[in-house]
């Protein structure tokens, strides 16, 4: 198989047959409590994919470059990772804050709940488990954070539905929530079938 | 005595973190497909929380707060580091089907969130019961949810046959989507459980 099309392959994986949320579990947090608000979860999407694919290039310089010369690499990663992590999400705010005011506004207030979300070092730690090069980490980072933004949009759409049908009490809110998601879940295995 | 069993209560029912507060789910969902999986995750979340919380608590008057975020997370994940390396020794098998989210629990927003909302502020016994009530909270959550998720889709507990092996297993239930279901079904009967005590009052 060329290299492009391995590329592919691991976009399509990690987007659909592995979506990270609905069925890798990473991100939930997130998706459940801020999916209540379509502008909410619009904002988290675009801060992710953002943040994800910058700590995916810089993780992965740390881990060939330092960890494994150095024989650092199962005590010290997760200590660096996510000390790498929270440093650059506050430099990215920092910057953004400065450079680009509306941006800010847009995705700002979203960026210091990113530092804790387990999405972003659950694809640091995919991508250092699975051996990927440079290149191809960037590609499941992209594939992962339009994984995350779609389940994202999905849920938000559904749960303004949800608001006008009648639930029982009881089931309202975050119950409801995770039901539907475990529904939209078992439609996103129907991808399975697309990759061998 | 009873100011202690008040905070141990607090964690196991009225501020569950997983029922109650909906944070730090991603393990939840992930690992509760096989009893032992939840067994092995339940010792890693309570070491990691306890000792974290024994250590912030210890060093709250010397940490400032402008960066104790920081240094919190430093804290919680070499203890995570430390909680790895042990189940990877002792209990290889189950380390390698769930390892993942074991690295995750450093960015589980309990353990942050605990550190944060009660170690740094109260002292070094009270933050040992919080830490045990949490961690039983915790682990009566994904124990239950295992438990029916490995009976009905396997079935077994804990590796024990349960059903006779006629039983054809509901494939779902150990699937991914099964887990969402189930934390929805628990946190739907814990909502009405808890209005219709309020009724009685």
């Amino acid at each position: 198989m060329s290299y492009l099309a391995n590329l592919g392959k691991i976009f399509v994986a990690s987007a659909f047959v592995n979506n990270i949320v609905l069925l890798q579990f990473l991100g939930l947090c997130s998706y459940i409590g801020l999916t209540d608000n379509m502008h909410a979860s619009i904002g988290m999407g675009y801060a992710v994919t953002f943040v994800t694919v910058l700590a995916a290039a810089v993780t992965w310089i740390i881990d060939r470059w330092i960890l494994i010369p150095f024989h650092l690499q199962p005590f010290l990663q997760i200590v660096s990772f996510i000390l790498v992590i929270g440093s650059l999400v506050g430099l990215v705010e920092i910057y953004i804050r400065k450079m680009s005011p509306h941006l800010y506004k847009a995705m700002g207030i979203y960026l210091p709940l990113i530092a804790t979300n387990c999405l972003i070092l659950g694809v640091t730690f995919i991508n250092s488990l699975q051996g990927f090069d440079f290149v191809e980490s960037i590609v499941e980072a992209v594939g992962a954070a339009i994984g995350y933004f779609m389940a994202m949009l999905i849920l938000a759409g559904i749960r303004e539905r949800l608001r006008n049908s009648e639930l029982p009490d009881f089931f309202k809110g975050k119950a409801i929530a995770y039901m539907v998601s475990g529904i939209v879940a078992l439609a996103f295995m129907g991808f399975q079938g697309m990759i061998k | 005595m009873k100011k202690y069993w008040k905070i141990v209560w607090n964690g196991i029912t009225p501020s569950n973190p997983i029922l109650i507060l909906a944070i730090g789910l991603c393990s939840v969902v992930a690992v509760t497909n096989s009893v032992q999986n939840a067994l092995l995750m339940t010792f890693v979340f309570s070491f990691v929380l306890i000792f974290s919380e024994v250590i912030i608590s210890l060093l709250r008057k010397i940490i400032p707060g402008d960066i104790r975020v920081p240094i919190f997370v430093v804290v919680i994940a070499t203890f995570t580091t430390i909680a790895t390396l042990l189940s990877r020794a002792y209990f290889n098998s189950i380390y390698e089907a769930i390892k993942l989210y074991i690295f995750l629990v450093v960015v589980n927003c309990i353990i942050i969130g605990r550190a944060e909302a009660f170690s740094y502020q109260n002292s070094i016994v009270d933050s040992i019961f919080d830490g045990i009530g949490m961690s039983i909270g915790y682990s009566w959550v994904i124990i239950a949810i295992a438990a029916v998720r490995e009976v009905f889709g396997n079935g077994t507990i804990a590796g024990f046959r349960v059903f006779p092996a006629s039983y054809s297993p509901a494939l779902v239930m150990i699937l991914p989507p099964a887990g969402f279901l189930i934390l929805g079904v628990l946190v739907g009967w814990l909502e009405f459980t808890l209005k219709k005590r309020k009724v009685k009052k």
